[in-house]
């Protein structure tokens, strides 16, 4: 099959990769770009753990072909934290043993970036229905929206 | 003597008894002592068993001192998820 | 929390506290490295096809078209792996690979291994295979059946009763007293049938393996499991080389709850790389994880229990029907050994029937076996409770095993913390608040074992005073923040002066797998006599720089004093100074504790649960849940709540939502998260925990296990509030609306 030749922007940095056209934007990132923080859960849109932001609309990586990304300003976990400063979200994340496993983590952050900047003051209720394509099979969610509303509320304090 | 204590299902092969006495001091004997009492228990034994001492469950080590007056129990081999 | 006796009446410096678990930073960057996460040089991907048949002769596999493709560098069938293994390595080489029959759908065949994974994907579909279908059967109780197809002749073994179908594989029972007796007593007896569907353990990274085996029987392996070393140990049998020389290295894993004790696509992908001589990968999809890796077992239950007027329970008895795909396994006798474990009765008889079906081998499953017996022992006394006008609560505490209670099982229990499961939840604002029109409350109480297993620990000293830490069992749940506790506090040091690895087969002895909530219990109890063995080792510097005896000097706060006056004067000195002059003192400072520990505690539950029942759709919700769970001692409080609101979350949706779907062809209808559905964020209320605290005396720090015994009592619980909110008992999981409606219409129809 031909390749395809794309240009995009990641996390701020300008790439430039060939791929086949029947891979998605998650191979691509996770196998020709070595940013496997996106994980494939399903392949299926189901469970989030790939969620990335295209042009900053969250996206499951899975089901985006990345021959689509050609112009797109992507964002991925691997760009949450800025210089030696993990984020707001990542520190409450810790501060709430909000993950257990971690292999949800990458995408919940992704999507709970996307809503807090849709949304700096969410209600638990928000966050839970905002979150629902992300699932977690170790928490049970609570510490979850709870690192979200503290993330929040921190963020809100320091403008 | 230490008396052991059989699960239900392994009666039948021990000529229907519910406690077999064997001469033992520790797990390793008491496991050695039903075997040599009842013989069908042997494949039971060797699938893997458990064996609680006055309440405290031994999941493999056959050095566990036995005393003669403690309780034990044979129990299906434990595994977790 | 409740301190209970004087185990946890010792103050904990570090212990108890909540510090950020030293992988926290990897993970929520992205930087943790997970099974799918490793590449290797030269890298070949391999793919595993499968048959679309629930039970079929295999008459014929041709490859050759797949063969002839360029990028297709080995083709393995079981042909290509050890022959004349047995016992339980036969069944998982069976499994793993299928030989003259595909017992299930999904069942491999055959794999491949290409230069991309298109290609492989691509080749799998140039394989032929041949196959005669035959009949099949997925139901426990039509496997049971005089006329049940045979999945498999000849695999029960001695403890089945002559006459039963070569499909019952096992036979266990246990119990005490004379049930019938204690019928006779009862003023009420209720008997009912109740079932559950398999429920997949659902982690969300699916299998991934990256594997490397030359010529020469020397391998590496990377890949997403409970234990590294079990996993080297049953691939070195299957591929017919020595396990020494199979290096296993743990990945991150995303996730397990019993599901990745075993092995599935590791072999192959070892197989693979010997035929081809090169690295493979193999990441499982979705659907494949669904279609043939561990499920629970589906069971079939009939449960019967006596209740006087006062509550006492006379008598129960309980026959548990469990199948565990086509492998003997599944664990009907800790359904039978647990349903009844938080009583203490005078008069128990539990009845396991071990069934083979047309099904993919089910796997351990957090607390494998203890749900569903609790699911139907807890309704049933729910449902005197209801008809007896008793409260839930006083009932289960009248009838509560004790410390020298005789369990179901057997034995008499040591110090057990039932009782105060069953005060705490009596105590809780959840358990006297007001419920709104169309909810109910349930309440069960649960129970599990826990294990202790094979445990191997190094501690060594890096010149600067810090900690390396080994330990042997992959890390699920933040299990390397509570070593580091537990380190500290051992060796009187800080926190983050410790870093815990999880170490290779290579670097350590022997370990058994991270399952039986026996993480922070064993590899814990190592942990601490590993730094005892090293606190040992420093206190022997300082005696000999002192040129005084060893027992003259005693360790307190990090640093060596002498005992008392009498030893002598000498300034204390503190662990980062004897470590920085070690290289002259007697060389490299290591603490070692290799054993198989033998005090592991069992734990029990009590959980509260508020439903609402929608009687028009038939759809549940759970409003508010309250789980209440002696810990022994909470190393590290945050993650230990997560166990619980983990086990809880994974009861409900057992209990509501998630099922194995089988069609009239014995396909898997549901086989991806949009059909196979788990709780999502939106579907759960917080989740709210209470820890108590009952030491485990076979634990320095009083530690019991956590992550299996919170998924016992939520079928029940749940089960219970659905059925009291709709006033109607539901004795079917998961209760699905279909499910609830049609109970509705029976209740109506009288």
């Amino acid at each position: 099959m031909n390749m395809m030749h794309v240009r995009a922007t990641v996390n701020g940095d300008a790439v430039e990769f060939v791929c086949d056209p029947r891979e998605t934007m998650l191979d691509v990132l996770r196998d020709r770009l070595a940013l496997t923080g996106a994980k494939e859960g399903c392949g299926t849109g189901d469970c989030g753990a790939c969620s990335i932001t295209v042009d900053g609309a969250v996206v499951c990586g899975c089901l985006m072909l990345a021959a689509e990304a050609e112009g797109a300003e992507i964002g991925t976990v691997e760009g949450i934290s800025e210089g030696g400063e993990l984020h707001a979200l990542q520190e409450n994340f810790l501060k709430h043993a909000a993950l257990q496993c971690g292999i949800c983590t990458p995408g919940i952050l992704v999507a709970a970036k996307a809503l807090l900047e849709e949304n700096p003051d969410p209600t638990d209720t928000e966050i839970r229905y905002w979150l629902a394509g992300n699932l977690c099979r170790c928490t049970g969610y609570d510490k979850i929206v709870r690192a979200v509303s503290d993330a929040a509320a921190e963020m809100r304090e320091n403008g | 003597m230490v008396d052991v204590l059989l699960w239900g299902s392994l009666r039948p092969f021990a000529d229907g008894e519910e406690t077999v006495s064997v001469e033992a001091a520790t797990v390793g004997e008491v496991l050695n002592g039903l075997v040599r009492a009842h013989p069908g228990l042997k494949p039971h034994i060797d699938a893997g068993v458990s064996v609680a001492v006055d309440g405290r469950i031994i999941s493999s080590s056959l050095g566990e001192p036995v005393g003669p007056d403690s309780e034990v129990v044979l129990m299906q081999r434990l595994k977790g998820g | 929390m409740m301190a209970l006796d004087e185990t946890t009446a010792r103050e904990f410096k570090v212990v108890g506290t909540r510090p950020v678990r030293p992988d926290g930073v990897d993970k929520v960057t992205g930087r943790a490295r997970f099974g799918a996460d490793a590449y290797a040089p030269g890298m070949l991907h391999g793919a595993v096809l499968r048959s679309p048949h629930a039970h079929a002769r295999i008459v014929r596999i041709d490859a050759s078209a797949a063969e002839a493709m360029p990028e297709v560098k080995a083709i393995v069938t079981q042909a290509d792996f050890a022959e004349g293994l047995s016992g339980e390595n036969r069944n998982v080489l069976e499994n793993i690979m299928a030989g003259e029959r595909a017992l299930y759908d999904g069942h491999a065949v055959a794999a491949v291994a290409a230069t991309t994974a298109f290609a492989a994907r691509d080749a799998l579909k140039r394989i032929e295979v041949e196959y005669e279908v035959l009949p099949h059967v997925t139901d426990v109780d039509e496997a049971m059946k005089e006329d049940a197809p045979v999945v498999r002749d000849g695999a029960a073994d001695a403890s089945v009763p002559d006459g039963m179908h070569p499909n019952v594989v096992r036979y266990h029972e246990n119990g005490h007293g004379d049930v019938e007796a204690g019928f006779a007593t009862a003023d009420l007896v209720i008997e009912e049938r109740f079932r559950t569907e398999a429920a997949h353990q659902g982690y969300i990274e699916p299998h991934a393996c990256l594997a490397q085996l030359g010529p020469d029987g020397k391998g590496e392996l990377w890949c997403c499991t409970q234990g590294h070393f079990v996993a080297g140990k049953i691939c070195a049998s299957l591929l017919g080389i020595d396990a020494s020389q199979l290096r296993v290295t743990a990945s991150e894993i995303g996730g397990g709850f019993g599901g990745k004790t075993t092995v599935f696509i590791e072999p192959v992908a070892l197989a693979l790389s010997r035929k081809a001589n090169r690295p493979v990968k193999i990441v499982m999809s979705r659907a494949e994880v669904f279609r043939a890796t561990g499920p629970t077992s589906s069971a079939s239950m009939d449960v019967r229990i006596g209740m006087k007027k006062d509550g006492t329970i006379t008598a129960g008895e309980g026959v548990f029907r469990l199948q565990g795909g086509a492998f003997p396994g599944a664990p009907m006798e800790f359904s039978a050994m647990c349903a009844f474990a938080p009583y203490d009765l005078e008069n128990v008889r539990c009845i396991g029937w071990d069934v083979i079906c047309n099904r993919p081998k089910q796997a351990a499953y957090r607390a494998p076996g203890s749900p569903m017996g609790a699911f139907a022992v807890e309704s049933v006394i729910d449902e005197l409770c209801n008809r007896l006008g008793l409260d839930p609560i006083e009932v289960r505490l009248k009838n509560a095993a004790r410390e020298g209670t005789r369990a179901a099982f057997g034995p008499r229990y040591p110090r057990i913390g039932l009782v105060e499961t069953l005060e705490a939840a009596r105590a809780h604002a959840h358990y006297s608040a007001p419920l709104e029109p169309g909810q109910g409350r349930g309440v069960s109480c649960g129970f599990w074992f826990n294990h202790a297993g094979e445990t191997a620990v190094s501690l060594a000293l890096a010149e600067d005073g810090t900690v390396s830490l080994s330990v042997g069992t992959p890390d699920i749940g933040g299990s390397r923040a509570s070593m580091c506790q537990m380190a500290a506090e051992a060796l009187g040091i800080s926190y983050d002066k410790i870093r815990t690895t999880v170490a290779d087969t290579a670097t350590l002895g022997y370990n058994d797998v991270s399952h039986g909530s026996r993480v922070t219990y064993a590899s814990g109890l190592a942990t601490i006599k590993a730094a005892e063995d090293t606190v040992d080792k420093l206190c022997a510097r300082a005696a000999a720089e002192w040129g005084i005896d060893r027992d003259a000097v005693v360790w307190e706060d990090g640093h060596a004093r002498p005992a008392g006056p009498n030893a002598g004067e000498f300034e204390p000195v503190s662990l980062a100074r004897i470590a920085s002059r070690m290289g002259r003192t007697g060389g490299p400072i290591v603490g070692h504790f290799e054993a198989t520990p033998e005090g592991a505690g069992v734990s029990f539950a009590t959980h509260l649960v508020d439903a609402e029942v929608d009687p028009e759709t038939g759809a549940t919700k759970v409003v508010r849940y309250t789980v209440v769970q002696d810990a022994g001692k909470a190393i590290h409080p945050s993650y230990v709540e997560g166990q619980f609101q983990g086990g809880a979350a994974q009861g409900i949706g057992w209990a509501l939502n998630e099922e194995y779907i089988y069609g009239e062809d014995g396909r898997l209808q549901n086989p991806g998260f949009l059909d196979y559905r788990i709780p999502v964020a939106s579907d759960l209320p917080m989740i709210d925990t209470v820890i108590v605290e009952v030491p485990n005396p076979g634990h320095p720090y009083g530690v019991r296990g956590v992550g299996e015994t919170s998924i016992c009592p939520p079928l029940a619980a749940i089960a219970n509030a659905v059925s009291n909110a709709a006033g109607v008992r539901l004795c079917e999981l998961p209760m699905s609306p279909p499910r609830i409606l049609k109970a509705l219409d029976a209740e109506a129809d009288g």
